[in-house]
């Protein structure tokens, strides 16, 4: 079972490039949403990272950064950022293997690879919305988009 | 199941029966080898039987790997405004292999458009927001690769590249 709202989601720090790291707890105050993913080379036109690759620019719109996570190491995720023009980070969960993707209950023991888990975090770090997909299915952003405007919602509200 | 979020409307660009109850949406990429596969199917489709439905073809350029994606989608928009929309849609994806800054000018001269104009419309901010628009009411309603289609409203996950996969959604 996989984290879900409500829930603190667990810090982490992982490599980013090949020698720089990420500490999730760094991005506090503003919003994230945790893409994990089996492996970099889907081969489609349509993989998920690349569909999310063009939607930053409406993700942004609600102050949220993207962070894509898979067990890859960190120069074959360079490699891959290079060839898909990613313009976000994809983080190494490499060593100890898959350690922050079972955190998050997005772990495929079986294969040895993270789930295709999609988890939307607020400025706080608390996760909002969380969601498995089916290994084989691109979830597409529709899901993470609904949740960050309903989260807009509640913080007009709270303003209001 | 994902739901088409923005209706189909006066904006978009119709073919076949437009009367038809049944309605195919096409989100789609110019510059993209399996919309390019699809694309003769969908003409086959509309010759065998387009007294029955009606195809939408909405815009769902992936810029980042299909560098050509984004031109091709004003082109095709800046022809509409002469009226000659599925012409280029057409055209653009019969050249799909010879897709690059200059060839939307040639498709233009060929389609006999009238080309000061082309040129002018093709870079607007209008046509821009029409591309982007598309696209995001591909987003929202859960398109996640291309072709995504949608049968009456529904996200068709029923199109496996075949022919026939299509038939059976219409007939």
């Amino acid at each position: 079972m996989i984290l879900e709202k409500g829930q603190q989601a667990p810090d982490f720090e992982l490599m980013a490039t090949p020698d720089q790291k990420l500490k999730l707890s760094d991005l506090r105050g503003k919003r994230v949403i945790l893409a994990f993913y089996p492996a970099d080379w889907s081969p489609v036109c349509g993989d998920q990272m690349a569909l999310y690759n063009e939607t930053l620019r409406f993700f942004h719109k609600y102050n949220a950064e993207l962070l894509g996570i898979s067990v890859d190491g960190k120069w074959c995720h360079m490699a891959f950022t290079q060839t898909r023009n990613l313009h976000f980070p994809i983080l190494a969960d490499f060593e100890p293997k898959g350690a922050v993707s079972r955190s998050y209950g997005a772990y495929n023991e079986e294969e040895g690879h993270s789930k295709r888990a999609l988890f939307v975090l607020d400025e706080n770090g608390v996760i909002q919305w969380s969601y498995l997909s089916p290994e084989g299915i691109n979830p597409g952003a529709d899901g993470i988009l609904d949740a960050l405007e309903s989260m807009a919602q509640v913080k007009d509200l709270n303003h209001s | 199941m994902s739901k088409l979020k923005l209706a189909v409307s006066d904006n978009d660009h119709k073919i076949g029966n437009t009367s038809a109850k049944t309605v195919l949406v096409e989100y789609g990429d110019y510059q993209c080898p399996y919309c390019g596969h699809a694309h003769p199917l969908l003409k086959r489709l509309l010759k065998e039987h387009g007294d029955k439905f009606m195809l939408v073809f909405r815009n769902f350029p992936l810029q980042e790997i299909h560098p050509a994606a984004m031109m091709a989608a004003q082109a095709a928009e800046a022809a509409a405004l002469q009226g000659k929309f599925w012409e280029m849609h057409d055209y653009i994806y019969e050249h799909q292999d010879n897709l690059h800054g200059n060839s939307f000018l040639d498709f233009a001269t060929h389609l006999k458009l009238d080309l000061n104009r082309f040129a002018e419309d093709w870079i607007s901010q209008s046509i821009l927001d029409k591309v982007e628009g598309d696209f995001e009411s591909g987003i929202r309603s859960g398109v996640n690769g291309t072709p995504g289609f949608f049968l009456n409203g529904n996200f068709f996950n029923k199109y496996d590249a075949t022919y026939e996969s299509l038939e059976r959604a219409i007939i």
